[in-house]
């Protein structure tokens, strides 16, 4: 027999039962997100709650930069101006020649017939503040979708790629950093055009080259760019500098580290390659598809006798 | 130190919801504070919570705690669920504890809630590694132990709105 106290109070489900609730609750969310993501519409509805709190927040350092901003001295000013000049000459000597050879490009491909490469939209962006997730190297910046920037557009500093956008809000955007862990990069030496994948170092800051084989024509100083065959980064972006191959007989692959071109860890201004990704070529199914489409039409056609 | 739960000589008012609702508020702004290390840097969000368990366990628990875990997650662009795990396990554990709480001085309570917003950290921690991350370090259980030493500062904030005044009062009767 059990004597409790008579139920005077409305206390609702026990405490333990309530934890039970909302600790499964918590659980079969964290799987539906981790595992199916799932949750992104209700993820989008909480971001855009929290979003003024958010602007609250960040507030005062944007304002606070703004005026550093304003008070710059004239001689900062003319120095950084007379930098820039100097800068712009040489990236237009640079751009002039890099047309010249991308309309020669263009010529080559048109007649081997290869297809043209898609020209991407660029938006200038701004990064707002460090990722707010200790366990993953990411970045928010101050353009979403409103702005055109879609989930998986590439990022890129003046130095190199940066990362990948993993999540677009309205007005913002998270950037993976290409040193995250989770984040892999289709690159290709420059020095002698091998494929190879780059992926993130994690805390280190670094990049690995994984599966390379011991023998791989790879050395200290070589330059890595994107090879494109991915579709989502474009090709020939810097992505990192090898430091450092270790060639160990007692492992199957050679161990490669490189040190990623962009400001991984600084900087403040970035360019979203936003734009459509490149098609995925559709082996051999531009021919046979014509019949299998006008097929279901001529049924339904007949049908439509028949009911007639 | 105090004689026990609000010692004899600080009778407070009724706490007002708008009270908490703006604490919660601002504890969310604080949070979203564009800090350097995040690391190092209390959840205020998790210390607020447990301030109100403890002190209004019938008004504010675990409902309300796993509410804001998850705008916490979505803020924060990290697993949905996590933050809302963490904290609704924080705020079971801040209303068993909170008879005993408070009982003790600011101090003595400030070595209650360290455990507290630590093991609520280890709860984030374990959710992220089983999702397959890296652990960052150890010193993701400085910015709970921060968060305990700031637990005085918030209990005479967060309860300056309860207060009487302590002036005599011309204009009253008795």
């Amino acid at each position: 027999m059990e004597h409790g106290p008579p139920p005077f109070f409305k206390h609702g489900p026990a405490p333990v039962v309530r934890l039970a609730f909302f600790a499964s609750l918590s659980l079969a969310l964290l799987v539906l997100d981790a595992r199916f993501h799932y949750t992104e519409g209700l993820r989008n509805v909480l971001a855009l709650v929290v979003y003024p709190l958010q602007r609250v927040a960040t507030a005062p350092s944007e304002l606070g930069r703004r005026i550093g901003d304003y008070f710059a001295t004239q001689s900062a000013l003319r120095e950084e101006n007379t930098q820039l000049r100097a800068r712009l000459l040489a990236a237009l000597q640079s751009s002039q020649r890099n047309e010249a050879a991308a309309a020669e490009g263009e010529r080559l491909r048109r007649v081997i017939e290869a297809g043209e490469k898609l020209k991407r939209r660029s938006i200038p962006a701004e990064i707002v503040y460090a990722g707010r997730d200790p366990y993953a190297l990411k970045v928010v910046v101050d353009k979403g979708t409103q702005q055109g920037v879609v989930p998986g557009s590439p990022v890129v500093d003046e130095g190199g790629v940066l990362g990948q956008v993993t999540r677009a809000h309205a007005f913002s955007s998270e950037v993976t950093l290409i040193t995250d862990k989770s984040q892999a990069v289709p690159v290709q030496v420059l020095r002698s055009g091998l494929r190879a994948i780059a992926f993130g170092g994690g805390s280190s800051g670094l990049l690995e080259l994984r599966f390379m084989a011991p023998n791989a024509e790879i050395g200290d100083g070589d330059r890595l760019v994107t090879s494109g065959i991915d579709g989502t980064y474009p090709a020939g972006l810097p992505v990192a500098t090898v430091v450092s191959v270790e060639r160990d007989s007692a492992h199957a692959f050679a161990r490669v580290l490189c040190k990623p071109a962009a400001g991984v860890d600084r900087g403040r201004y970035v360019l979203v390659l936003a734009g459509e990704t490149k098609p995925r070529p559709n082996f051999g199914s531009a021919e046979p598809r014509k019949p299998r489409r006008l097929a279901p039409r001529r049924t339904r056609r007949n049908d439509g006798a028949r009911t007639r | 130190m105090a004689l026990g739960p609000d010692s004899p000589q600080h009778i407070l008012r009724p706490v007002r919801l708008g009270t908490i609702a703006i604490s919660f508020a601002v504890a969310m702004v604080l949070d979203f504070l564009p800090w350097k290390d995040l690391r190092l840097t209390p959840d205020f969000v998790a210390l607020a919570l447990v301030f109100w368990c403890v002190r209004q366990p019938r008004l504010v628990g675990l409902g309300i705690g796993w509410t804001l875990g998850l705008v916490i997650d979505a803020g924060n662009g990290v697993l949905l669920g996590q933050h809302a795990l963490a904290y609704a396990l924080l705020a079971f554990f801040a209303i068993t504890l909170s008879r005993r709480i408070l009982w003790f001085g600011l101090v003595q309570q400030a070595l209650h809630v360290a455990p507290l917003l630590a093991f609520a950290e280890a709860v984030t921690a374990l959710v992220r590694l089983a999702a397959g991350a890296e652990f960052p370090g150890w010193t993701i259980f400085v910015g709970p132990l921060i968060g305990a030493l700031l637990w005085p500062l918030a209990s005479v904030v967060l309860l300056a709105p309860q207060r009487r005044r302590t002036g005599p009062d011309e204009t009253r009767a008795i």
